[in-house]
């Protein structure tokens, strides 16, 4: 076999793992300092690496950005002392961390995050693997990641990681049926009949090169959005872990590293949610509604389309950030009882809408 | 290299059914299942199934065993019922459904035998008309025309014995109201 088959594709994958893995660390420093603007403070601004700090100017003005915070942060984690509770169920408490970061690693695998106009002059998406099912994979490989937290609470033996397992598990269920159910009439408009695309994104994001489905489909985007918030446990849906009642929730009994890992894997889905939301909703790399893609065909066109999904999903991430400092926690019934009488019955009368009037425009047409 | 793939991932599967089977501890069971799913999702990949392999995934993997898992911790059922191994019933059932199996494989493949190979046909007309019928294959498409033109009825009869089944939970479950 052509070796060269089997290296690029591996060379590819850890590219796009480092990349994922900077954006997720580069997102806490954003969490840190958009926090500290909302809340009138300064955030971290005082690490300093030896030689680029000490620039001039510049050294000064990255080192108040924080720019080299994750750094510290990261070395924090790993040089700690690893400590290991005395009443916890050892394996499944090493395996938790590992099961958590793994899916919403593997999910990158169907993301498309650019384009390219390969030599016989047809658009071809910039992904690691372009599957006809993506969007199933991804709903299929995220739902895997609330093991994480499941095994994470049950295997530290005690009462409010447990409590926090719980949680998580059940508003996790709960939301992936709205989830799946507002995602349907996104493809029941993008993979028109004779379409060769199927449930994949670059089919989706293909499809929007007009008109964003964010505009065309308002009410999926929002139970999208909010389902979205709900499955990466963020507030205001972080039931898993919300501080004031349960301590630190279902990592309460984790430190250091593998503390680390269930950080990053948090933000690994934060990314992901926001790049999955700009590829079905925002128009992928697609420029604004109504216009035309003002890039070409070459190289550059290419890098641009990649600029410009990455901003888009810069600004989702940011949105992330934003209600997370801005929205109270709900209570849990609260966060029930919007899942399953408020979303859920949305998201059927949205399909059901959506599927009579695909049939009435077929009906006119025909 | 897909013949060692499959080695593994058929071993894979029959190594975590068989523990699931024997394990005492609830939560080591169901964490096999878990691991016999996902392998068998992957042997649907090696098939070229990928639709179905993401479904077993999806269905089983991602949101059956969670919900059993969640029984299993809510209830707490690991004290207790050492090992099913103990009980003679149990043991003598599993030899006899082993040793039906053992037939089964012998009866099927000893000899020169080998499974009947089915004959691809095209599942359904085409609904556009042209040409001749959608072909069997593993992609959406095919399920999806199929289901909902030759199989209707089935599929139909399966989502209402869903309900049925949904009815009668909420049925036992629900606690009757006192009259004051």
């Amino acid at each position: 076999m052509d070796t060269l088959a089997i290296l690029l594709p591996i060379a590819f994958a850890l590219a796009m793992i480092s990349v994922f893995m900077g954006l997720c660390s580069y997102s806490v420093l954003a969490e840190r300092k958009v926090s500290s603007w909302i809340q009138g403070r300064v955030g971290p601004n005082r690490t300093r690496l030896p030689l680029i700090g000490h620039i001039p100017i510049l050294g000064n003005l990255l080192t108040g950005l924080g720019i080299f915070q994750p750094a510290a942060d990261g070395l924090k984690f790993l040089f700690k002392e690893e400590i290991t509770p005395g009443h916890v169920n050892k394996f499944y408490y090493y395996l938790a961390p590992i099961v958590a970061l793994a899916p919403a690693l593997t999910t990158m695998v169907v993301l498309p995050f650019g384009r390219y106009v390969d030599p016989n002059g047809v658009v071809q998406p910039l992904v690691l693997a372009n599957i006809e099912i993506g969007m199933l994979f991804i709903l299929g490989i995220s739902s895997l990641g609330v093991y994480g937290i499941v095994l994470a609470g049950w295997s530290s033996n005690s009462k409010y990681p447990f409590l926090g397992a719980i949680r998580s598990s059940a508003q996790m269920i709960s939301y992936e049926l709205a989830m799946g159910l507002a995602i349907l009439p996104v493809f029941m408009w993008s993979a028109a009949p004779g379409s060769e695309h199927g449930m994949s994104l670059f089919g989706v994001i293909e499809a929007q090169e007009t008109v964003w489905l964010a505009l065309w489909q308002p009410l999926s985007a929002l139970i999208f959005l909010v389902a979205v918030f709900a499955e990466t446990n963020r507030l205001p849906f972080d039931m898993a872990e919300s501080e004031t009642d349960l301590v630190g929730g279902f990592h309460t009994e984790y430190g250091c590293f593998k503390f680390g890992l269930f950080f990053v894997a948090e933000y690994a889905h934060v990314i992901m949610g926001s790049a999955l939301f700009v590829c079905l909703f925002l128009g992928g790399w697609n420029f604004l509604p109504g216009l035309a893609n003002p890039w070409g065909d070459g190289l550059f066109g290419t890098v641009l389309s990649v600029v410009w999904f990455m901003s888009k999903v810069f600004f989702m991430i940011f949105f992330f950030i934003w209600v997370r400092w801005t929205l109270p926690r709900f209570r849990y019934d609260q966060v029930m009882s919007l899942g399953w009488k408020i979303l859920l019955p949305l998201a059927i009368a949205n399909l059901v809408f959506n599927t009579l009037l695909i049939a009435l425009i077929d009906t006119i047409n025909a | 290299m897909i013949d060692i793939l499959f080695y593994v991932f058929a071993a894979t599967v029959l190594i975590s059914a068989f523990v699931m089977v024997i394990s005492p501890n609830a939560v080591n069971g169901a964490m096999a299942m878990i691991v016999s799913f996902v392998g068998t999702a992957a042997l649907f990949v090696l098939l070229e199934a990928y639709f179905l392999a993401i479904l077993q995934v999806l269905v089983y993997a991602g949101a059956v065993m969670v919900l059993f898992l969640f029984i299993i911790m809510l209830l707490d059922v690991n004290q207790g019922e050492p090992s099913y191994l103990k009980d003679k019933m149990t043991l003598g059932a599993s030899i006899i459904g082993f040793g039906l199996v053992v037939v089964l494989v012998c009866s099927a493949f000893l000899g020169g035998n080998h499974l009947p190979e089915p004959n691809l046909l095209p599942v359904v007309e085409n609904p556009t008309g042209e040409g001749v019928g959608i072909p069997f294959t593993t992609s959406i498409k095919s399920f999806g025309y199929s289901l909902f033109t030759k199989y209707m009825l089935p599929f139909q009869v399966a989502g209402f014995l869903l309900l049925a089944a949904m009815i009668g939970v909420i049925v036992v479950s629900k606690k009757e109201e006192e009259h004051s």
